[in-house]
């Protein structure tokens, strides 16, 4: 079983309403995004679909647009909004006292 | 069980004439008969007239049904689609399908239409070879037209012409073949036939008039079309659209007595008292009908004799007739030419390529005939119908009904109109019919209105004028559904949004969403650029442009390739460059490694490869060389193609370069719809292939051709000719003026070519060319936009922070 560890990897206000910002991490990077009602998810930054960097796509609900040939990836779940099918991997986060944590691999 | 005495009606054809009878009958008495529909086609009853929309690509087969299968089951009807009658029996009062079904009658109805006329020249029943009368055609047409690339149209009528355009629109290379020196002979005098031929031509068909077809040739599919008089031409399709002819087979092996169509009394019934027959395989008083109208009165008149009545007698009417080939606007209606005693009033305007016509006799209107501009044809077709004495305006009338009033508005005024003005010609609605079913029922919306008047339900070219009337009667603006919406975040058009931005002065996103009840808190990724842009050109200076509501080349002001990585190209001025510029190019190209520089389709030089943190840096070296964002990932202007022109070329006419360069400083940095391309070619050799971009000017001795509205991208289209100009000043004056009029008319990701296709090219003209105050009005609003957007965004992501972020990525979690 894979420990996971919390770790404080911004605040809130680096990152845009609407917007994400990427992190480099050893699995591949990671895209955090904030969402028009502060919420803040983050996943594995690529696309089941062609590998597009979902960090550069636009941001809607809670929901990212991929900017290479639009699918639409469901940030609660990681997963392709239908028709399409595919899955991006989730990482946990929280946001407390206005700074984002992840939970990542100890 | 129901009662057993109901009456049993047989309705052969399940085409427009029948089940319009069929409607009319349920409305007057919905339990007389047990129906049984028979119908040749294996489809619900659709919309004929549709049909070359749907060739067109403007339509869907569903988008043309009439009635649908549930339609006909909660009416309690049997329906055999695809199953012809193949016989009628009126001694023992039955009918027997090609399946070998037999049903018995009481009352029998003929529907069956008419067939093509099929000319007696061989050739005609190898493969690729059609009629244009069906669904099954179009399948055919649409078919061809993607594995194949020449058509030949044989017959320059409605239907011919409609035919061709549609393949045109598909792609294919189609030429027409017509009979007659010129098009659409029986609708259009000669002038407009040809004005319409010379449009047509410009839009890339080829024409052989006074063509006697001799010949489809090929071996085992159709090769080409060869005439009498030796000309030819080559073919993979060939449409066969020369008339069409009564369908009457089956009434006249019943015996029943037939002309060129099957003979009909005033009350539509045929020599067997119990059989009538409606629509174009009817023939009433010497005359066979083939337009909507006369077809819909003879189902009224029918129906009414089916139910029991005796009042109600067909009379024929006179009919107009409108082409439905986008953006080509022809109207014609009654007599085509004077004869003796009659005058005739005739309007050109060269300029706009639009002619009109009236045919006067004792103080009347008995024919029009109009080109280029119909408003005014519902009004003429009016005075027609009731003969209304118009002596004491005959002088004027010409000019249109708003000239008369004094108003300058280019659309008709609904609230002027009689009540017993006649709106939808295919359907005999009148306005205060409309007016009063939409204040009785209660109607807001378009599509209610059509389905319970009718009104613009058939041929649809009056829909403009129905949504009109119901604007006028709610004392709102209404859209229509064939206008789309945004996006699914919202029911409203891009037309009725931008509208709003500007009345209510909304200036942010969250304000536009507010107010028009967006049905998502932040959009989504179609409908938040498109609000940006909107709100980008309705308040310049004052809306923050929004780079979250971007695409990721707009925000990050370079294109990403497919790897993730971004390409970055320069602005080169006319295609242009300095040593020192292209020393930059290539230490940039150096340093950091990348993977292609390339000369890009429009005249410059592009960097692949950057990795985006990388970005900035690579600009700041590029701005300290004094080069400038390219917006080669904008939806703005891109690039102005030049030639080397009058400086070099020894046919050069005019300074092409120089005038390529002043285009693009001018309108650099301006956000658009869509992606924005021009060109300038220093002679008619077009080097600069200025006839396919979005506005390209060809130089000539005299100065400057003005194009507008090409595209060399997924669906090629060629430009239309806007205007010709003296100087450079005007060239830049209207190219100002073209694109504001672009940026705030067209949709979102639309590009001019499209747009110009809907909004049609005289429309175009109207704003830029013939109205001089608009044009300098619309140029100055264009320049003021310049003065917030000409801030070169590579610069200010280099040297001055903005938007740092955006390239910089948080700590490495290890």
């Amino acid at each position: 079983m894979t420990e996971l560890t919390w770790v404080r990897v911004c605040a809130l206000t680096d990152i845009r309403p609407l917007g994400a910002r990427t992190i480099p991490h050893r699995k591949g990077e990671i895209a955090v995004f904030r969402c028009g009602d502060d919420s803040v998810f983050a996943v594995l930054n690529r696309c089941p679909h062609k590998q597009g960097p979902l960090s550069e796509g636009i941001v809607h609900g809670h929901r990212v647009a991929c900017p290479l040939h639009s699918w639409v990836i469901d940030l609660e779940s990681g997963e392709a909004v239908a028709p399409d099918v595919g899955c991006t991997p989730k990482i946990p986060t929280k946001v407390e006292d206005g700074a984002v944590w992840l939970a990542v691999p100890a | 069980m129901l009662p057993i005495s109901r009456e049993r009606l047989v309705v052969v054809g399940n085409g427009m004439a029948g089940m319009r009878t069929v409607e009319e009958l349920l409305k007057l008495d919905p339990t007389r008969f047990d129906i049984t529909v028979f119908g040749a086609e294996p489809h619900p009853n659709y919309d004929r007239i549709m049909l070359s929309s749907v060739l067109a690509g403007e339509k869907q087969v569903d988008d043309i049904v009439i009635n649908t299968r549930a339609w006909y089951e909660e009416n309690d009807i049997s329906l055999h689609a695809g199953d012809p009658v193949v016989k009628i029996d009126p001694k023992s009062r039955t009918v027997t399908a090609q399946s070998g079904l037999t049903v018995p009658y009481d009352r029998l109805l003929l529907a069956t239409g008419s067939k093509p006329i099929v000319p007696p020249i061989p050739g005609l029943n190898l493969p690729g070879v059609c009629a244009f009368r069906d669904i099954a055609d179009v399948d055919t047409m649409i078919d061809a037209s993607t594995k194949h690339r020449k058509a030949v149209v044989i017959g320059g009528g409605l239907l011919g012409l409609e035919a061709a355009w549609g393949l045109k629109r598909r792609g294919m290379d189609v030429a027409l073949v017509h009979l007659m020196p010129t098009l659409m002979e029986r609708q259009l005098d000669e002038t407009a036939g040809k004005l319409l031929q010379r449009d047509l031509t410009e839009r890339g068909i080829a024409f052989f008039t006074n063509g006697q077809t001799e010949e489809v040739t090929g071996k085992d599919r159709v090769t080409g079309i060869k005439l009498a008089d030796g000309r030819g031409a080559p073919a993979d399709l060939v449409v066969v659209a020369i008339g069409i002819r009564p369908e009457t087979t089956l009434a006249r092996e019943a015996g029943l007595e037939v002309n060129r169509g099957i003979v009909v009394g005033d009350n539509l019934s045929t020599s067997d008292p119990d059989i009538f027959a409606v629509g174009e395989c009817a023939e009433h008083r010497g005359q066979v009908v083939g337009l909507v109208a006369p077809i819909w009165d003879m189902a009224k008149v029918c129906a009414h004799h089916l139910a029991g009545g005796d009042e109600l007698i067909y009379t024929a009417q006179v009919s107009a007739t409108r082409l439905k080939i986008t953006g080509i606007d022809v109207y014609s209606a009654g007599q085509l030419a004077a004869g003796e005693d009659e005058d005739e009033i005739v309007l050109r305007d060269a300029r706009r390529g639009a002619y009109r016509k009236l045919v006067m006799r004792d103080g009347k209107v008995v024919g029009t005939v109009l080109y280029g501009d119909v408003t005014d044809g519902a009004w003429y077709f009016d005075l027609i119908r009731r003969r209304t004495d118009v002596s004491d305006i005959a002088n004027r009338m010409i000019l249109g009904q708003t000239a008369l009033g004094g108003g300058a508005s280019t659309e008709p005024d609904v609230a002027a109109m009689p009540d017993d003005m006649q709106i939808c010609g295919c359907n005999g609605v009148c306005k205060g019919t409309i007016v009063d079913t939409i204040k009785a029922k209660g109607l807001d919306n378009y599509e209610a209105v059509k389905a319970h008047t009718k009104a613009s339900a058939s041929c649809g070219s009056c829909a403009p004028l129905v949504r009109q009337l119901l604007a006028a009667t709610l004392g709102v603006e209404v859209a229509g559904p064939a206008i789309p919406t945004v996006c699914k975040c919202t029911d409203h058009t891009h037309e009725e949004v931008r509208a709003q931005i500007l009345k209510q002065k909304l200036k942010a996103q969250a304000a536009v969403r507010e107010a028009m009840a967006w049905k998502t808190p932040d959009g989504c990724a179609s409908c938040r650029p498109a609000l940006n842009f909107y709100l980008l050109c309705a308040w310049p200076g004052e809306y923050q442009d929004d780079s979250r509501s971007r695409f990721i080349n707009e925000r990050a002001h370079a294109n990403i390739q497919k790897d993730g990585t971004y390409s970055v190209i320069p602005r080169m001025w006319g295609g242009t460059a300095t040593p020192a510029e292209l020393a930059a190019i290539a230490t940039v190209a150096a340093k950091y490694d990348v993977k292609e520089v390339k000369i890009t389709g429009g005249q410059r030089l592009g960097i692949y490869g950057i990795k985006k943190p990388d970005l900035p840096a690579v600009w700041g070296e590029l701005t300290d060389a004094g080069l400038v964002s390219g917006h080669a990932y904008a939806k703005g202007l891109r690039t102005v193609k030049t030639c080397v022109g009058l400086e070099w070329c020894r046919f050069g006419t005019q300074d092409s370069t120089s005038l390529g360069k002043q285009l693009e400083r001018l309108t650099w940095g301006n956000w658009t719809p869509h992606k924005f391309k021009m060109g300038v070619s220093g002679c008619p050799r077009n080097c600069a292939e200025a006839s396919i971009k979005d506005f390209g000017v060809v130089c000539v001795e005299s100065g400057f051709d003005l194009l507008v509205g090409g595209n060399g991208g997924i669906e090629l289209r060629g430009t239309d000719k806007l205007c010709h100009v003296a100087t450079e000043a005007e060239v830049l004056e209207y190219c100002a003026a073209f694109m504001q009029l672009y940026r705030e008319e067209a949709r979102y990701l639309d590009r001019t070519a499209p747009w110009i296709e809907r909004v049609g090219i005289a429309y175009v003209r109207t704003r830029i060319v013939d109205d001089t105050e608009g044009r300098k009005a619309l140029a100055e609003k264009f320049r003021h936009a310049q003065s917030f957007l000409q801030d070169d965004p590579w610069a200010e992501r280099a040297n001055q922070g903005v938007d740092a972020t955006e390239f910089k990525p948080l700590p490495a979690l290890v």
